[in-house]
């Protein structure tokens, strides 16, 4: 497994910032239509991520007017043009899959304050 | 056609500029060298035989030690043989490399496939089996009948039956390949294939 680390090392995106599952994120997602290319804002929490390397995936979730949408983003794909993290959460789960079904006040996740931004 | 004799690395992904994602395979191909022709007067084909994988004079035996010898070559754990059209231009101690292919061009993989063992119909040769309700009993994953009575009293030969299933020779035609890396001797190809990691396969052009 060495050498398939070492030939995909430089293609794994290194340039986005650090998140974790359930801060609040903006993924701003290039989308192509015939030749123009535009830029679409997806902003949710992160519901999870999962695999390793060249297949990592994560989760974002939202609520738009009134129904719940999941978009699912590979994490090294070339179309994300920029992600920005604006609230780092507080969650004991590795997987939000209760926010799914959770309302009111349980589907509230607590800002992690004092947070220690990684350089 | 020469190709090159490698060893499957495994799999990962990579995605193209349009971000559509390619499943590839990894490949440890080459540098191979001429260890022996096979030419029309001597053999009755024309052929070269390369060697992968270089090996330490002290892991030989004697037959092989003298194999090698013979040729003045160095030792090699693999060989094996490309059939060609002419010698022309080959010499022995030549040495191929995995320049030999470009991005996308298109080649053909043969490898041995993954072992089974003893496997049912379902696996060997994708018969559905039963239903797991609506009355089946003790025979979920059984082949059905196997012919008819009186006439022809007899199994019909080639029935698709259970057996040994894997460790064949296969032939992948036609994978595109993604990327080369001449420095460090690796191959991707797009797609699956055949046998496990670190299992010995051979590349070649396609036709």
């Amino acid at each position: 497994m060495d050498i398939l680390q070492t030939v995909t090392k430089d293609l794994l995106r290194t340039d986005l910032p650090e998140f974790r599952v359930g801060d609040s994120v903006k993924v701003h997602y290039k989308i192509k239509e015939g030749a123009k290319e535009r830029i679409q804002v997806f902003q949710g929490i992160v519901l999870q991520k999962r695999g390793a390397g060249m297949s990592k995936t994560f989760t974002v979730r939202k609520i738009s007017n009134g129904v719940g949408v999941e978009r699912i983003f590979p994490q090294h794909t070339p179309l994300i043009d920029k992600l920005e993290v604006i609230r780092f959460g507080r969650v004991r789960r590795a997987k939000l899959f209760y926010l799914r079904t959770a309302r009111g006040k349980r589907a509230k996740i607590q800002e992690k304050k004092h947070y220690n931004k990684k350089k | 056609m020469v190709g090159l004799i490698g060893k499957k690395i495994g799999m990962t992904q990579v995605f193209t500029e349009d971000g559509k994602v390619v499943p590839v395979t990894l490949i440890q191909a080459g540098p191979c060298r001429v260890v022996n022709t096979k030419s029309l007067e001597r053999d009755g084909y024309i052929a070269i035989q390369l060697g992968f994988e270089k090996l330490k004079d002290k892991k030989l035996n004697k037959p092989m030690a003298g194999y090698f010898k013979k040729f003045d070559s160095q030792a090699f754990r693999y060989l094996h043989e490309f059939r060609l059209k002419t010698l022309e231009d080959i010499e022995l101690q030549d040495e191929f490399r995995v320049d030999l292919f470009q991005e996308n061009e298109i080649v053909d993989v043969v490898g041995t496939s993954k072992g089974r063992g003893f496997a049912g119909v379902m696996k060997r040769h994708n018969f559905h089996g039963f239903k797991a309700s609506h009355g089946v009993h003790e025979s979920y994953r059984g082949g059905g009948s196997i012919g008819q009575c009186a006439t022809p009293a007899r199994v019909h030969k080639g029935k698709k039956m259970p057996g040994h299933y894997g460790v064949d020779r296969v032939t992948l035609q036609n994978l595109r390949v993604v990327k080369v890396d001449v420095e460090n001797s690796l191959i991707m190809v797009k797609g699956a294939i055949p046998g496990h990691r670190n299992s010995i396969v051979y590349i070649k052009k396609a036709k």
